[in-house]
């Protein structure tokens, strides 16, 4: 926290305007300054990145090790037998959230398209009000609906189903998915479809040919977002599954969380780095598309 | 050609194309009439009675609210999230903003810094939990390292320490958050009109002080669009208590949410879980009626 007033006393020596005296003084203030500024950034990513670090050493740790050491003490030896344990523990609910996982982001990235899609290019009366009620799914605090709708999964029958997650995970997501694609659309100048419909183009024609070729960038938006929430979806996950088929996060948190037996932080660790990589992964390949999915929601006009 | 030519010659196809729109659009109005007002109305008629295990229509008023009006632990719940909030809220937005100043001095390596800020926005809460968890262990976390690190009396203990064990779950919150703060005003920042930054300085305003007095001020639409989806983020926190600190130590670090999930799924109390929750839906909407309204009034002013 010092180096941040530090930093900031100092900027303010910096960019002066370019006057005619003492230009001398002023390039080693601007200097001590554009240190100031580099040192505090590069202090705050070490504060970020160290969790991760601690993660990442603790898990491959000895429990012996990790009772001597301490939080960043580097391993005596690097072992993954936290790995593996983790592995045996939480792997199998790895792949329920596989499961769960690509079938919710598909469909509902499908629907939010042909939703979006309507909204923007075919909009009928009442149309808009659909919209506005739509949006406000965005801003729903689950816990309102999460009675009714276990009440149903389990008319369905589909109570502790992957199928019941995915049916779960499509409808809560579809106000997001919606409201991408909508706000995508609706920058794209209408005459284009209007042309097309002139010249005898289907609904769907229009939409195939026309639209989604163009859409590359906002599915990908749609993709990693929906892929990001749905992995690391806890609520819906501990409320409507149980046992088999859990998705990863309720297992790391039973895992972690069970009080029986001697606590191997290294298996916590490897069984947390393990769910967090898929998510992890992705941003580091698409954070562009990330980024644009988390602010779009919020700087939308 | 008139009206009636087209009337006339619409095919069974024609009407098809002309009922497409609404038809593919049908399946998601069910879905949102049903699934989000619908049982927001259903939750709202539980909470009037007195439902345990399963759901039971026996209606008694307003008895569910008054349990959770004399209910120390909904209060305990609720004064956590004004203090986990208001703290969450402010300090990730004082990190976020100081961050995207700084990185908005041409720093050069820009993306890669942006990055790390970032990246904890895409863990899973469970595993910022369960990471926070471990770093503030009393005993073997920050508590051993200080103290290895030669400060022999340091004691780190905030996470079994009823007193301040909310303080643990603000400072994963802000770790996780404020990346995504920096990213919303570096974008808000990139918009501000250069020209105007180049005349302050001319003037001779020193950098902090244009942006104190100038750029953060034209920033007010991104503060409160962070405002409100931190404040969305704390009233939802549920997945950060369950993995850090299930609620405890006792139903010290309990909020809202954890005490509907609780009360509702494993304590038989479904009325009362219902009532919770229909105050978090309440509690929500005073944060986004405010909102909605200047939103909708700025476009109008436009």
């Amino acid at each position: 926290m010092n180096d941040v007033s530090v930093a900031q006393r100092r900027s303010s020596d910096v960019l002066l305007p370019p006057g005619e005296g003492g230009a001398k003084r002023r390039m080693r203030a601007v200097s001590l300054s554009r240190l100031a500024i580099h040192t505090t950034l590069v202090l705050a990513c070490a504060v970020y990145l160290v969790p991760l670090l601690v993660m990442l050493l603790t898990s491959f740790k000895t429990p012996d090790d990790i009772r001597s050491g301490n939080l960043l003490s580097i391993p005596d030896v690097f072992t993954l037998i936290g790995w593996v344990k983790a592995w045996d523990g939480v792997g199998g609910y790895f792949w329920n959230s596989v499961k769960i996982t690509i079938p919710a982001v598909l469909i509902s990235t499908l629907l939010g398209a042909l939703n979006g899609y309507v909204l923007a290019m075919w909009r009928f009366r009442g149309s808009q009000l659909f919209f506005g009620l739509l949006l406000f799914g965005c801003f729903l605090p689950f816990q309102v609906i999460l009675l009714p709708a276990s009440f149903t999964l389990g008319q369905l029958g589909l109570a502790n189903t992957t199928e019941g997650l995915v049916l779960v995970h499509v409808v809560y997501g579809l106000a997001f998915t919606t409201l991408f694609f909508r706000n995508f659309y609706v920058s794209i100048p209408e005459a284009l479809v209007r042309a097309a419909r002139l010249d005898g183009a289907g609904f769907f024609t229009i939409f195939g040919r026309i639209l989604l070729p163009m859409s590359v960038p906002i599915i990908m938006v749609c993709l990693i977002w929906q892929f990001t929430q749905i992995w690391n979806d806890f609520l819906f996950g501990v409320v409507f599954a149980s046992g088999d088929t859990q998705p990863i996060t309720v297992a790391l948190n039973n895992l972690v969380n069970t009080s029986t037996g001697a606590k191997e932080y290294n298996v916590d660790m490897a069984a947390a780095m393990i769910a967090g990589l898929p998510t992890l992964l992705v941003y580091i390949l698409a954070g562009k598309y990330f980024l644009r999915g988390l602010t779009a929601g919020s700087v939308k006009g | 050609m008139s009206s009636n030519a087209v009337i006339t010659k619409a095919s069974p196809l024609d009407v098809l194309q002309r009922w497409l729109p609404k038809l593919v659009l049908a399946p998601s109005m069910v879905i949102v009439l049903v699934g989000f007002y619908g049982y927001i109305g259903w939750t709202f008629l539980l909470s009037f009675t007195n439902s345990r295990f399963m759901p039971s229509y026996n209606f008694v008023g307003l008895q569910q609210y008054a349990r959770l009006w004399d209910n120390d632990r909904w209060w305990v719940a609720s004064q956590n999230l004004l203090v986990f909030g208001g703290l969450f809220i402010a300090i990730s937005l004082i990190i976020g903003v100081f961050l995207a100043v700084l990185l908005d001095q041409r720093i050069r390596r820009e993306g890669f810094i942006r990055t790390i800020f970032l990246y904890p926005m895409a863990l899973s809460m469970i595993v910022t939990g369960t990471a926070w968890k471990w770093l503030l262990n009393p005993g073997l976390g920050l508590d051993k390292l200080l103290r290895d690190w030669g400060w022999e009396g340091f004691r780190f203990d905030w996470l079994v320490d009823p007193d301040r064990v909310v303080y643990c779950l603000v400072m994963a919150a802000v770790w996780q958050s404020s990346g995504f703060v920096m990213a919303l005003f570096l974008a808000g920042l990139r918009s501000v009109d250069q020209s105007i930054i180049r005349a302050a300085q001319v003037d001779g305003a020193s950098l902090p002080s244009i942006y104190l007095r100038i750029v953060l001020p034209s920033l007010g639409p991104v503060f409160f669009s962070a405002l409100m989806i931190l404040a969305h983020i704390a009233i939802k926190s549920f997945d950060l208590v369950a993995s850090m600190t299930a609620g405890g130590p006792g139903y010290a670090s309990d909020l809202p949410a954890m005490f509907m999930y609780a009360h509702t799924f494993t304590r038989g109390q479904m009325g009362l879980g219902a009532a919770s929750a229909m105050l978090m839906l309440g509690a929500v909407l005073a944060i986004l009626v405010p909102y909605l309204y200047s939103e909708l009034r700025g476009k109008r002013h436009e």
